[in-house]
């Protein structure tokens, strides 16, 4: 199963969705969604994953500052993955790894995330820019990930 | 009777449409509150930069929210990325989302390309302050100008701000002050420097 990484990420590709939170410095919260029923990824794609979406970093600074939407859409392309970005006015990117959703669903599942972050920062003692620990934040995030993307 | 849920994350945020009437808190209760804040932190400091650096801290945290609330509740999915933009949103939407009004005036400065000043005649934080001599040059807005640095910094545009008070020129001040104090003599200026890297960036997306 870990043989040949690049063809177990296509066939994967499409169950699996990494779903990251990062502030100016480090991550601030890491999900991965995967349809029931099929078994989670293995090490090796996993940390291809994390590595893709972590080299798409660049490109999504790159992009922010030449559009005032928060949706940058697919910001970088790597086999039949894809990573789309969404950006919070206080620039913190949520960004997505998926194989291939629709525009829509993607932009609903940000929007809906979106007002999660916002609640969760109206916390006083949730300061801006550190790791996200809240248990019922995680449920949350699943929740719309369900509705949305599978 | 419906309760508010208790979980954070399950609670309305707002936004148009929504009563805004109980959103609000009354002037009485914010002065006392902040006043204090302004007595706990003056006494574990022991100089009058170190309270202003307290002050500004606590209004940093509140820059940042209100950036990511005000942004949501505008329902634009937009973001700014322009200077001039940036400035009008915390001129306009913030000080109307906090102080009820939008700030007296924005103006730049002639001297330095990369400072800019918002004025306003009645701060909030300052009204019912008085300043004792033996504290000079201490401005209670130092809470305001770390609001407006939390917004500044949270969209990008990194900033030092500091607040000044500058004495009133004859015909200007606001007509509608409250006539139960003594009449002001002189406004609250918020001088915001820029860091030289956010100029940059922003001359170069002129092009």
């Amino acid at each position: 199963m870990a043989s040949s990484s690049s063809n177990n990420g296509s066939s994967g590709a499409n169950q699996l969705l990494l779903f990251v939170i990062v502030g100016k410095n480090e991550p601030l919260y890491e999900a991965e969604f995967h349809k029931t029923g099929t078994a989670g990824a293995s090490d090796s794609v996993t940390r291809q994953n994390y590595f893709v979406l972590h080299s798409a970093l660049d490109l999504v600074e790159k992009a922010a500052w030449t559009t005032n939407n928060m949706y940058l859409k697919v910001v970088d392309k790597v086999n039949q993955q894809q990573v789309s970005t969404y950006l919070t006015a206080g620039n913190i990117k949520f960004m997505l790894l998926h194989g291939g959703r629709s525009e829509d669903s993607i932009k609903n599942f940000f929007s809906d995330v979106y007002e999660l972050y916002v609640k969760l920062s109206m916390n006083p003692f949730y300061r801006y820019d550190t790791p996200i620990a809240s248990k019922s934040f995680d449920t949350r995030v699943r929740a719309v990930a369900r509705r949305y993307l599978s | 009777m419906n309760r508010t849920p208790a979980n954070i994350l399950d609670r309305p945020l707002g936004g148009r449409g929504t009563r805004s009437a109980e959103s609000n808190v009354s002037q009485s209760a914010f002065a006392y509150l902040y006043s204090e804040l302004v007595q706990y932190h003056q006494s574990r400091v022991a100089s009058i930069s170190e309270l202003e650096r307290r002050l500004e801290s606590s209004g940093y945290g509140v820059g940042l929210k209100t950036l990511e609330l005000l942004s949501y509740r505008a329902r634009e999915s937009k973001r700014e990325t322009r200077l001039m933009n940036i400035l009008q949103f915390v001129s306009a939407q913030v000080w109307k989302s906090l102080f009820g009004k939008p700030a007296d005036s924005l103006e730049r400065s002639i001297d330095h390309a990369d400072e800019f000043m918002i004025v306003d005649y009645e701060p909030l934080t300052s009204t019912y302050v008085s300043v004792p001599s033996d504290l000079g040059q201490l401005s209670a807005d130092a809470f305001i100008s770390g609001i407006i640095a939390g917004v500044l910094d949270g969209a990008g545009f990194s900033a030092r701000v500091t607040a000044h008070s500058v004495a009133l020129e004859d015909g200007e001040g606001s007509a509608s002050s409250n006539p139960s104090l003594p009449p002001k003599k002189d406004k609250a200026v918020f001088l915001v420097k820029f860091s030289p890297e956010v100029l940059k960036r922003d001359a170069s997306l002129d092009r």
